[in-house]
């Protein structure tokens, strides 16, 4: 499904990013452009008149797509659309001039423009961005071809290179999320592995409910998912190619249990815990060679390993101090060292895939946070306050956390959420079920 | 009083069911009871016995007690666990045509792989008590559940006392 649709597409036009437009988002001096370190209070409101349908049978794609185009940088809290109701002129055809005067006097700062063809199952989308205070297109119209079927991706793909054109950084709108769908009451909950677009969409499940699912993890490249199975009867590490939904167990290093796995940056092995005889460490495993390594050597435990973006470094933790605390150590194991100091317990580190900021899951005083600091522990930030959140995920461009939040009590139930890395726009991911463990993919090739 | 008697009924039923649960082993074994594995999920009392014989896996649940308790965070065993203990070395080294799988389970004030090693943690502290009283090695394994299967439902005390807990589940069959 994946590559053929990405074949169709027309070579991808570079960003056009501007530098030095740090000014407000709604001064009108410099171009189109949101700076998303500087904490947008206001977002930037944009028109996305109706794509055009240019052949018979191509209007519920048409308004499909600008739908989903709208909704994804509306979700972002970034953008805001403006009322279709408040517009002035009509759109016009995709290649008729912009009546930029009209969509000021609206302050629409950006206009989106878009046409939709269907021929046989091929469904052709263009677009164009115009910066109406600047008068002109900001980057070049573009085209995008593929099946049908793909009308969901190509719509994000196109909200995609309106995020990036704006922001100057990549978006995160193509991308899929695998996580366990769970379901039954809290003593008897069944859990099973699931996929789906990020925002909710195309939902497949890849096991049944017969063995306890665990915590799944992407490869870099979204082709195969590393999770915990039940299924022996005993926690095994279990490793699923997503196009085929072929699984295996993984042949790790002799031990009771194995668990917590994760991909090497390379995606060639995998980073895990095995338990022996009570005591829980980390370890390395070549999927191609099956050759094993250990990484941490003490008598606590060592879990929930995040390796860095480069490959070179592994933040994990460990409560060899006494309690729950987070570690970094080179990518071969050696000495850690601590840099979580605060008050509470720190778990679920996750890397940036920036690189920047490690995110974690924190628990103090009976409450539980979503938080992210420094890779050296400094200018820690608590995202968010409930009584159970766990295990954030990164978007793909490293800017929104993705987490499951559990609610209170005998039908306490897990969904999904999303928070931006500022705190802002916390809001639930629809799921048709509970939701817990969420892993986000890369973007989509 | 009353509170606790539904309680204690619940546990009941929930042991009856973990105890009859076929194929523990992975089946390489045989030797497990057929009669065990019933259509409807397991719940057979027949082979059980009744919590008055003291050959009966019912007497080795009920009456001696599959399950110790932990404090929060904890997989030291406290004087009442090891009490509880001895009765199950005692009665498994009577019976050594019994296995038995160590279930090591948390509340669920934690993260979830932390959990699951931490349930390692306390599966294995039954371990070794056990095997210190005689119990050979290779009859008993470990497995942890995490926070993955509470007892208990509520999220309070009252609840996670009892899903702090590690539970020996016993199964007829010999060593392969």
């Amino acid at each position: 499904m994946t590559r053929p649709f990405s074949t169709y597409f027309a070579a991808l036009l570079a960003a056009v990013l501007v530098a030095g437009a740090a000014t407000p988002v709604l001064a009108q001096s410099g171009p189109l452009r949101i700076t998303i370190d500087q904490g947008i209070m206001e977002p930037l409101p944009f028109a996305a008149p109706g794509f055009q349908a240019e052949t018979t049978g191509s209007e519920q794609f048409a308004a499909d797509i600008a739908r989903v185009v709208a909704e994804d940088l509306a979700g972002t809290g970034l953008f805001r659309q403006i009322d279709p109701a408040s517009f002035i002129s009509a759109p016009g055809g995709f290649g008729d001039q912009v009546a930029f005067a009209d969509w000021r006097a609206i302050n629409a700062q950006a206009l989106i423009k878009g046409a939709v063809s269907v021929s046989g199952g091929q469904l052709v989308v263009k677009f164009r961005l115009y910066d109406v205070f600047a008068g002109g297109e900001l980057g070049e119209g573009m085209q995008l071809a593929g099946t049908t079927d793909g009308w969901r991706r190509m719509a994000h793909k196109v909200a995609d290179q309106v995020y990036s054109r704006i922001t100057g950084e990549s978006g995160y709108f193509d991308s899929r999320v695998v996580f366990v769908s769970e379901s039954g009451p809290k003593d008897n909950r069944q859990k099973r592995l699931a996929i789906m677009d990020y925002d909710g969409a195309n939902l497949q499940y890849l096991t049944d409910s017969g063995s306890i699912v665990l915590a799944p993890r992407f490869s870099p490249s979204g082709d195969r998912v590393l999770y915990t199975s039940y299924e022996s009867g005993f926690p095994r590490i279990n490793l699923l190619d997503v196009a085929t939904v072929g699984r295996r167990e993984i042949q790790t290093q002799a031990g009771e249990m194995t668990f917590s796995p994760r991909f090497s940056h390379d995606g060639r092995s995998v980073i895990y815990s095995l338990s022996n005889g009570g005591n829980t460490d980390l370890y390395r495993t070549d999927l191609g060679t099956g050759q094993s390594s250990q990484l941490t050597n003490a008598p606590s435990i060592e879990t929930a390993p995040s390796l860095s973006p480069d490959g070179s470094q592994i933040v994990f933790e460990s409560d060899r101090s006494g309690t729950q605390q987070l570690y970094i150590m080179s990518a071969n194991g050696g000495e850690p060292r601590r840099i979580s100091f605060g008050d509470g317990r720190y778990g679920t580190p996750v890397w940036s895939p920036r690189g920047d900021l490690i995110a974690f899951t924190k628990q103090n005083q009976g409450r539980f946070h979503i938080g992210v600091m420094r890779t050296d522990g400094s200018e820690e930030r608590l995202l968010t306050a409930s009584f159970l959140d766990e295990g954030p995920t990164w978007s793909p461009n490293g800017r929104v956390v993705m987490f499951a939040r559990e609610t209170q009590g005998a039908s306490g139930a897990s969904t999904l959420y999303s928070v931006d890395v500022s705190g802002r726009n916390l809001k639930q991911v629809p799921t048709p079920g509970g939701a817990s463990d969420p892993s986000w993919g890369p973007l989509q090739p | 009083m009353h509170m606790m008697t539904k309680a204690a009924l619940i546990l009941l039923a929930l042991s009856t069911t973990a105890c009859t649960r076929p194929d523990r082993f992975g089946g390489a074994n045989g030797g497990v009871d057929p009669n065990a594995a019933g259509a409807n999920g397991g719940i057979n009392a027949a082979p059980l016995g009744s919590a008055g014989d003291p050959n009966s896996p019912a007497y080795f649940s009920q009456t001696i007690g599959d399950r110790v308790l932990f404090v929060v965070d904890q997989s030291t065993l406290t004087p009442t666990a090891m009490a509880t203990l001895d009765g199950q070395s005692q009665w498994l080294l009577q019976h050594a045509d019994y296995l038995a799988v160590i279930e090591g389970h948390a509340d669920e004030q934690g993260t979830r792989e932390y959990n699951l090693a931490l349930g390692a943690r306390r599966a294995n502290a039954v371990r070794e008590y056990l095997i210190s009283k005689g119990v050979p090695s290779n009859r008993l394994r470990t497995v942890s559940y995490g926070k993955e299967r509470p007892i208990a439902v509520c999220s309070d005390e009252s609840c996670y006392s009892q899903n702090r807990r590690a539970v020996t589940v016993i199964s007829a069959g010999s060593i392969s």
